[in-house]
């Protein structure tokens, strides 16, 4: 990776909610949409990112240092929200990245208006059903204690014990475990019922007009590596890389060659 | 004094081990270890003991729980239809509807009012938030649980105050036409009392002038509790709350000695004694964070770990001889201003003949000597101001 670089927190208001944007690098905008479970903290795959291009990371609102909003409760108002928040830069399209439950939010902001993006990356995306009724598609980490979250979520649990901050994690200040419990929330609000997947999402993905990269972790047992080929299916032309030895958060596991895939597909 | 005889219906007789292993008696506890026929006997054994209390002249108090062996009682307006038609003076305190899980109000203020009628106004309506735990089963958003509880107080309250057909688009319920039929027994509505603990909840309960139902906190906790409630009174200019404002929930045993009930009556801590899950007692958004703090940190929840004497010593169970419980009662009456006396006498793996021994002591020894603590007993209900 070249030289990282460092990223600055700035507040941004957007339809009357106040973001936390942390920020960095130059170059073309890049959208970085947050999972639930990560610490919104500037981090080095961050850093590689913005040697390359603009990192614009917002916490969602009710996530790290963004307000809460009752009248923000969904993914639908999440995916309105950063399309306002893409305009309110003045920016005419930009590269979204999603990890997560983010990929959920970038892929329903492309089905509603793919001019608005350039390109899409979703990593490790939830947002679609693809099995059975009776079968888990997505794992409930909410009931995961620290030790079982860090064994579904990483190839390598030891290295997401060193590299993860989670409520239990030995030494945590209390300010920031009171942080993670008010993600924990905001993600509650979010993604409870229907469970991190919206019913319908998966017939309108052929909406999607822009080059789409569907990232997995080969090891992720959060959500499966056949989650992510069914995303790369119903999206039209979009294309399927998996990560070795990472998990459900290839961009901490792995984020050298993690940034790596992203960046050699925005620059195609 | 009233005092209103509850069990929760448990099912004692599942693998220990099991549970231990799944680290939860509930909602993963496999129900193939359920066997129907048992159940059938302990819901008639539970309904005969309520029907027992009921003939001693106690009231009845109903809950209910879901996927869990701690309660199996997981209709309780079909448990208090069971009761209703066996008994003909006993008040049916149902506490509580868990409207913020349920999926239709207007179907709660339907049953109810069913209640009411097929009782003739013996109905005392609960509603509660639910406990954290039953928010996995119902599968309702543990941050919105507040939000839901509120709407659907509201939408059932203008169903029994709203004389004609109306209109109801809110954030959960949408309705074009809400016009239950019957209208309850009791105008314009029968008694309505909530659960809480925390000064929030016990202001919200307060605005509202329902009955506040305290479960299973120390004496301190209760008078903390109980102060808001009259503050917020004194700040609204609402009347100064008497007992009738005031329930508890306490663990009680009635023996023939102290020996016997500390003996006898340490069955009922078999609650406090369940696994408690930190998946399913902590679903995001439902306890405050600093709550939540408390809990990750592996702090005790309440009655956890304390012994049969404690609880005793700190109000949550009440247990002794006849004079013993007496003075037990009277002592909370004066303290904590408690009108109405929640008593859980069965638990666990209590026979029932101890349940039985226990109720008859209470109802034949203790009740008449507390029974005139405090206001008149049967209280016209008030009218909630409008807000």
């Amino acid at each position: 990776m070249a030289t990282p670089v460092s990223g600055q927190e700035e507040r941004r208001t957007v339809d009357g909610v106040t973001l936390q944007v942390l920020q960095g690098g130059q170059g073309s905008p890049l959208l970085v949409l947050h999972d639930c479970e990560v610490m919104t903290e500037w981090q080095p795959y961050h850093a590689a990112l913005a040697t390359h291009f603009t990192v614009l990371a917002p916490s969602h609102p009710g996530f790290g240092g963004s307000q809460r909003l009752e009248t923000i409760d969904s993914i639908d108002d999440l995916a309105y929200l950063y399309l306002d928040f893409i305009a309110s830069l003045g920016l005419q399209s930009v590269d979204i990245l999603g990890l997560g439950m983010g990929g959920w939010i970038a892929a329903e902001m492309a089905v509603r208006c793919s001019h608005s993006l350039r390109h899409l990356v979703l990593a490790g995306a939830v947002g679609i059903k693809i099995s059975g009724r009776t079968e888990v598609d997505i794992v409930e980490t909410f009931i995961l204690n620290r030790g079982q979250l860090l064994e579904v979520g990483w190839h390598d649990a030891a290295l997401g014990a060193e590299h993860m901050k989670l409520p239990g994690t030995p030494g945590l200040p209390d300010a920031e475990l009171l942080t993670l419990i008010r993600n924990r929330e905001a993600a509650a609000r979010f993604t409870w019922k229907p469970f991190m997947h919206n019913p319908v999402l998966r017939r309108w993905l052929h909406r999607i007009t822009v080059p789409t990269l569907v990232l997995w972790g080969e090891s992720d047992r959060i959500v499966r590596p056949d989650y992510g080929r069914a995303f790369q299916r119903a999206i039209p032309g979009a294309q399927f890389q998996l990560i070795p030895a990472a998990g459900h958060y290839p961009y901490l596991e792995q984020p050298a060659a993690f940034v790596a895939s992203v960046t050699a597909f925005l620059r195609e | 004094m009233r005092a209103y005889y509850i069990t929760e219906m448990p099912y004692p007789y599942y693998p220990p081990e099991v549970a231990q292993q799944l680290h939860s008696q509930r909602v993963i506890l496999p129900n193939h270890y359920c066997d129907p026929k048992l159940a059938s006997e302990l819901y008639n054994r539970y309904l005969d003991e309520y029907e027992y209390a009921d003939e001693l002249g106690l009231d009845l108090m109903l809950n209910e729980h879901h996927q869990t062996v701690t309660c199996i009682d997981s209709v309780m307006p079909l448990t208090a239809a069971a009761i209703a038609r066996r008994t003909s003076r006993a008040k049916l305190l149902l506490l509580g509807n868990p409207i913020a899980n349920r999926d239709n109000p207007v179907r709660v203020a339907e049953e109810m009012a069913f209640l009411d009628c097929v009782t003739q106004g013996r109905l005392i309506c609960g509603f509660v938030r639910g406990v954290a735990t039953e928010y996995h089963p119902a599968n309702t958003n543990p941050a919105l649980t507040r939000e839901r509880f509120e709407e659907a107080h509201d939408l059932i309250m203008h169903a029994w105050t709203t004389h004609e057909p109306f209109n109801w688009e809110g954030k959960f319920w949408h309705f074009r036409y809400v016009n239950p039929w019957p209208r309850p027994y009791q105008q314009p509505y029968p008694p309505i009392w909530i659960t809480g603990s925390t000064p929030s909840s016990v202001r919200w309960i307060a605005d509202h002038q329902y009955v506040y139902a305290c479960f299973l906190q120390p004496y301190e906790e209760q008078e903390r509790l109980h102060q808001v409630y009259r503050e917020r009174c004194h700040e609204r200019g609402l009347l100064e709350p008497g007992p009738d404002k005031f329930g508890f929930l306490a663990l009680v045993y009635v023996g023939d000695t102290d020996e016997q009930a500390r003996e006898e009556g340490r069955a009922l801590m078999w609650y406090l004694q369940a696994v408690q899950h930190p998946g399913f007692v902590n679903p995001p958004g439902y306890n405050s964070p600093e709550t939540s703090a408390r809990m990750y940190r592996g702090e005790s929840r309440r009655g956890a770990g304390k012994s049969w004497e404690e609880l005793n010593e700190v109000g949550i169970a009440i247990w002794g001889n006849p004079d013993t419980v007496i003075k037990k009662i009277t002592y909370l009456h004066e303290r904590c201003q408690v009108g109405h006396l929640m008593m859980m006498m069965q638990a666990g793996f209590m026979p029932t003949e101890h349940t039985r021994k226990s109720l008859k002591l209470f109802a034949e020894e203790v009740y008449p000597a507390i029974r005139e603590l405090g206001e008149p007993l049967d209280a016209p209900q008030e009218a909630a101001p409008s807000r």
